[in-house]
C-alpha cells in the first residue's frame, strides 16, 4: 500500500516536473531560521535543525510526503523479503559532492555510524544488521518484525564513506562523532543532496550552492544560492522578512501572524503540527493523583479549546490524545472534555471536594507561550479548588528539574521522531524503567503494564491496519484513565515573499525540501 | 607612571580572579549544558557518560582548579557550543561589538558637544529647549523600543493615511509622514572588509555602513541625552566661574572664551563619565545586538546563557572585566593629559 502510494507520488512529481526540467538554477534565496545547525555532522545530534540540514545537503533512502506517505529517494524501490527483512534497490549514478559515486558500501558505512551515534542509536535499536547483496542492492534486517522500518529509513542519509574515512592531518579519525570539540565531520560535509555548503560562520551565516551534479534532474528547484542567517529574536526575524532583508522565515511567532497576513508582499503558510503539549500528574508525589477520578477531574477542568484560542491565538489544535491526525494511533472519537461542573462532581466523588495544593513547573522559553499556558492551567485548576504553586524556568534549568521530576505537575512537549504513535507511549506513558530507558519522560509516574504490553504487541505487528486498531485502543484507554492532561498540538508556520513558492515544499515534520523550491 | 601601571595590572588580575570565582559559583544555577548537546531521546546512561567525559561530575573546587591552572597559561577552555577555544570565539565576535560601540560613540561625540554647548550658551533659545525636551524623552525610552520603532520606520516603512488624500495638503502630509523603509534591519551585511586577524570591518563599504546605521543610532540614543545634559550643565557652571568673567572683561572674543577656555574645563568630568559609560555601553550592546541580530559578543553571551555554555560565559565575563579595567586606566591617563594637576599615583603634588 505504502509502496503504491510512493509510486503514485513519484509519478505525480514526474507529471508536473517536465516544465521545470530545463529550468536553470539561477535564483538566490535569503532565509532566516531561529537557529543555525549546531554542526555539519548529521549524526552528532538528533534535532530539527540537523534534520533540516540533512535534507538540504544529503538525501535519505526514502522521505516523507506531505500526507505522511513515503517517496523514493536514494532507494529506488524496496520489497519485504520476510517478516524481518526488507530489500532495497539503490539508485544508480548518484554522485556525492566530493565526486565519489554512491554504492551500498556508503549505506553500510552510514548504518554502522548511526548505530554508534549517541542520539540515533535508540531509533536504530530494532535493527540487527545490514546485508550487502551487490553494489546497488542491500537488505535491512531487524531482530523482530518491525512495522516502522520505512519510517526509520527516512533517517538514513547515506554519507560519503570514502570522504569520511581515514585520518586527518593531525591524526584524528575522520568518522569520529564528537559531541564537544571539533571533529572532521563537524566541519566538513559530503552528501548527495541538492546543496553544497560553501561557507559557514557558526551563529552568523551559512551559504549553500546548488550541487552541479545533483542526481534528481526532475526536481523543479531553481535556487542556485542559499544564504541562511539565524535570527533568534522573533520580532527581528519578522522585520527582516517585511523589510525585504530575507525571502523566507521560520518559525513565525503567533503574535505576528496577522502582521504578515496583512502585508501584501508576503505569504503565510500554517499547518497543524505533530508536537503535543501536555501536563504530567505525578502520582508518586501526590497521593490524590493515584485516584483516576482526580486525574479525570483535572482533565475536565482544563479548557483546551480556550487555551488554543486565547493564548495560542488559534495557532494550535486542541488535543485530547497524544497522536495527531494522520498517525496510526489517532483516535477520531476522542474529544476535549472541558466541563467544570463534571470536574467538581468528580472531585467530590473522590473525596477531595475541598481541594488540595500542588506544585507546577513549566519552561518559559521552550515551546510557544509555554509559561502563559501554565498560568492559564493553574487558574483553571483553582476553579476545582486545586491551588497551584507555579514556577516557570528557562529551558536550560527546566530540564534538569524535569529529569528529577521535582514538581507535582510538569509541562512537556513531545514530537515522535519516528512519526509514529508508539514513540509517544514509550517515552511519555510507559512504566518508568531506568535500564531499558522506557518512560524516560513519564514525569507522571503513571504505570499501566497492560497498556505497555499492548503497545509492545503493536510494535511487532506488521499488518498496519491491525496495528492502527491496537494503537487507537491504547489512546482510548489512556484517555479514559486520564493518564496525563493533553493540551494541544502546536501549529507550524512559515512565511515568505510572494514570489517564493514555499507551500509545495513544506510538511508537517518541518523539513522544508529546499532542493525542490521554486522562486519566480 | 610605572607604579601606576603596575598597580592597575594587579587590579585587573584581582578583578578577573573574582569574576572567575563568581562565574564558577553560579554555574549550577545556569542549568545543564548537556540539554543543548543531546537530543531529547538520548538515554540517561549516555548522558552520564558524556557528563563524565566533560568533567562535570567533579566537585566545584576540582573543576575550578583545573580551569585556573589552564587559565594561567592563557587557556580559558573550549566553548561547548562552538567547539573551539573561548578566546577564539570571543575574538571573532568582538570586532562587531567594537564597531557598534565606535559608531555609537562617534554619533554621541559629534552631536552631544555642539548641542550641549549651544544649550549652555543660549539656554533660553527655543531650539535649546527643544533639544532638552527631546533628550528627556530619549533618556526614558528603553533601547529595545527605540530599536523596534526605528526598524518599523526606516526598514519596513510606514504608510500614513490620516489626512484626506483628495486634497493637496492632505496628500502632501501623508507623503511627508510616510516612509519608504529599505535600511537593513539585521546583521552586518555580506560586504565586509578584512582588516587584520579576526577583524572584518563594515566601515569601508556602502552595505557595511548601511547595516551600521540603525544599530548605532539605537545604541547612541541611550547615552546621547545623558551627554547633552552633562555637557550643558558643566558648561553652564564653568561659564559662571571667575576666570571666564575675567576673560570677558578682558575683551576676548566669545568664540575663544567658549570653545577654548570654557570647553576645556567642561570636558574633564565628561571624560570620566564617558570612560565609565563605554563600559556600560558594552552591556547595552546585549540588547541592541539581540534586536538587530548583530553578531557581536553581546548576542554571543546571551545565547551562551540560554545554552548554559559555561566556559564561554566565564571567559566573556573575564574579558569584559578586563575591558572595564583597561578603559578606566586609559581614562585616567587622558585625564592627566587634559589636567596636568592630576597626579596618577595619588602622591602629593
Amino acid at each position: 500500500m505504502k509502496k503504491l502510494l510512493a509510486a503514485l507520488v513519484g509519478s505525480m512529481a514526474l507529471a508536473t516536473a517536465p516544465v521545470a526540467l530545463s529550468a536553470e538554477a539561477t535564483k538566490e534565496l535569503k532565509m532566516a531560521y531561529d537557529a543555525d545547525p549546531v554542526t555539519l555532522d548529521i549524526h552528532e545530534q538528533l534535532s530539527g535543525g540537523i534534520l533540516q540540514l540533512s535534507h538540504m545537503t544529503f538525501d535519505p533512502l526514502v522521505r516523507w510526503t506531505k500526507d505522511l506517505g513515503f517517496e523514493a529517494r536514494l532507494a529506488e524501490s524496496w520489497e519485504r523479503v520476510d517478516d524481518k527483512t526488507m530489500r532495497f534497490k539503490l539508485r544508480e549514478g548518484v554522485k556525492f559532492h566530493s565526486g565519489n559515486e554512491l554504492t551500498t558500501k556508503d549505506v553500510k558505512f552510514t548504518y554502522d555510524r548511526l548505530k554508534e551515534s549517541q542520539d540515533f542509536k535508540a531509533i536504530f535499536k530494532p535493527f540487527s544488521g545490514i546485508n550487502i547483496i551487490d553494489d546497488y542492492t542491500f537488505e535491512l534486517v531487524t531482530s523482530e518484525p518491525f512495522p516502522l522500518l520505512l519510517n526509520t529509513a527516512t533517517y538514513i542519509f547515506p554519507m560519503d564513506s570514502e570522504f569520511y574515512s581515514g585520518e586527518t592531518a593531525d591524526g584524528k579519525k575522520k568518522d569520529a562523532i564528537l559531541k564537544h570539540g571539533n571533529s572532521f565531520a563537524s566541519d566538513n560535509l559530503s552528501g548527495t543532496g541538492p546543496y553544497v555548503v560553501t561557507s559557514r560562520q557558526q551563529g552568523v551565516r551559512m551559504e549553500f550552492e546548488r550541487f552541479a551534479d545533483y542526481w534528481d534532474e526532475e526536481s523543479p528547484g531553481n535556487v542556485k544560492k542559499i544564504v541562511l542567517t539565524p535570527i533568534k529574536e522573533n520580532n527581528t526575524r519578522v522585520s527582516a522578512l517585511l523589510s525585504g532583508g530575507v525571502d523566507f522565515i521560520a518559525p513565525v511567532p503567533p503574535t505576528d501572524l496577522d502582521r504578515i497576513k496583512r502585508d501584501k508582499d508576503s505569504e503565510l503558510v500554517t499547518m497543524s503540527g505533530t508536537r503535543i503539549i501536555l501536563f504530567h500528574m505525578n502520582q508518586e508525589r501526590v497521593e490524590a493523583f493515584k485516584n483516576p477520578k482526580v486525574r479525570q477531574a483535572i482533565a475536565y477542568a482544563i479548557n483546551q479549546e480556550g487555551i488554543a484560542a486565547k493564548i495560542m491565538k488559534g495557532f494550535a489544535t486542541p488535543a485530547a490524545q497524544l497522536s495527531p491526525a494522520g498517525y496510526q494511533g489517532h483516535n477520531e472519537s476522542l474529544k476535549p472534555r472541558y466541563d467544570v461542573e463534571k470536574a467538581r462532581q468528580l472531585m467530590k466523588e473522590a473525596g477531595y471536594e475541598d481541594g488540595f495544593t500542588i506544585t507546577m513547573m513549566a519552561p518559559n522559553n521552550r515551546y510557544v507561550n509555554d509559561d502563559k499556558i501554565a498560568q492559564a492551567a493553574a487558574a483553571m485548576l483553582a476553579r476545582i479548588n486545586i491551588k497551584v504553586d507555579l514556577k516557570t524556568l528557562p529551558k536550560a534549568q527546566y530540564w534538569p528539574e524535569y529529569d528529577d521530576r521535582s514538581a507535582d505537575m510538569m509541562l512537556i512537549g513531545w514530537h515522535a521522531d519516528t512519526e509514529d504513535s508508539a514513540n509517544f507511549y514509550e517515552f511519555l506513558t510507559f512504566c518508568t524503567d531506568a535500564d531499558s530507558g522506557a518512560g524516560q519522560y513519564n514525569a507522571g509516574n503513571y504505570c499501566n503494564p497492560e497498556i505497555d504490553a499492548l503497545v509492545e504487541k503493536a510494535n511487532v505487528e506488521t499488518d498496519l491496519d491491525k496495528r492502527a486498531a491496537m494503537l487507537q485502543d491504547v489512546e482510548k484507554r489512556l484517555y479514559d484513565d486520564a493518564a496525563f492532561v493533553p493540551l494541544h498540538w502546536q501549529d507550524l508556520a512559515w512565511a515568505s515573499k510572494k514570489n517564493v513558492k514555499i507551500e509545495p515544499i513544506l510538511n508537517v515534520m518541518n523539513f522544508p525540501y529546499l532542493g525542490d523550491l521554486v522562486v519566480e | 607612571m610605572l607604579a601606576f601601571l603596575v598597580q592597575r595590572v594587579s587590579q585587573a588580575l584581582l578583578v578577573m580572579f573574582v569574576i572567575s570565582v563568581i562565574a564558577f559559583a553560579i554555574q549550577d544555577g545556569l542549568g545543564d549544558p548537556l540539554q543543548e548537546m543531546v537530543g531529547m531521546s538520548v538515554s540517561q546512561e549516555e548522558r552520564e557518560a558524556l557528563r563524565e567525559e566533560l568533567g562535570l561530575n567533579d566537585s566545584m573546587v576540582v573543576q575550578y582548579l583545573r580551569f585556573a591552572g589552564k587559565a594561567i597559561q592563557g587557556d580559558l577552555g573550549n566553548s561547548y557550543f562552538y567547539g573551539k577555544p573561548t578566546l577564539e570565539v570571543i575574538s571573532e565576535h568582538l570586532p562587531a561589538t567594537l564597531e557598534l560601540v565606535i559608531g555609537a560613540s562617534l554619533i554621541i561625540m559629534l552631536l552631544s558637544v555642539p548641542i550641549g554647548v549651544y544649550a549652555a550658551i543660549r539656554p533660553q533659545a527655543l531650539l535649546a529647549k527643544f533639544f532638552m525636551g527631546v533628550s528627556t524623552v530619549g533618556i526614558s525610552i528603553p533601547v529595545f523600543l527605540t530599536a523596534i520603532v526605528l526598524i518599523q520606520i526606516y526598514s519596513i516603512g510606514i504608510t500614513v493615511e490620516w489626512f484626506p488624500a483628495d486634497t493637496g495638503w492632505g496628500q502632501w502630509l501623508n507623503g511627508a509622514l510616510s516612509t519608504e523603509g529599505g535600511l537593513p534591519s539585521y546583521g552586518r551585511g555580506d560586504d565586509l572588509t578584512h582588516l587584520f586577524g579576526t577583524w572584518y570591518s563594515g566601515f569601508f563599504s556602502e552595505s557595511g555602513l548601511l547595516h551600521l546605521i540603525l544599530p548605532c543610532v539605537s545604541l547612541a540614543s541611550i547615552m546621547l541625552p545623558l551627554f547633552i545634559r552633562l555637557i550643558r550643565a558643566e558648561m553652564m557652571e564653568v561659564l559662571q566661574s571667575d576666570y571666564i568673567r575675567y576673560a570677558r572683561a578682558k575683551g576676548l572674543s566669545a568664540v575663544r572664551i567658549n570653545f577654548l577656555h570654557a570647553l576645556k574645563n567642561t570636558m574633564l568630568p565628561v571624560i570620566t563619565v564617558g570612560g565609565v559609560q563605554v563600559g556600560v555601553m558594552v552591556a547595552y550592546t546585549i540588547l541592541t545586538e539581540t534586536v538587530f541580530q548583530w553578531p557581536g559578543v553581546g548576542l554571543m553571551f546571551l545565547e551562551a546563557i540560554t545554552r548554559s555554555d559555561i566556559p564561554l560565559i566565564v571567559a566573556y565575563l573575564m574579558v569584559v572585566g578586563l575591558i572595564f579595567v583597561v578603559t578606566n586606566t586609559l581614562v585616567d591617563l587622558v585625564y592627566g593629559l587634559v589636567n596636568p594637576t592630576v597626579k596618577l599615583t595619588g602622591k602629593k603634588a
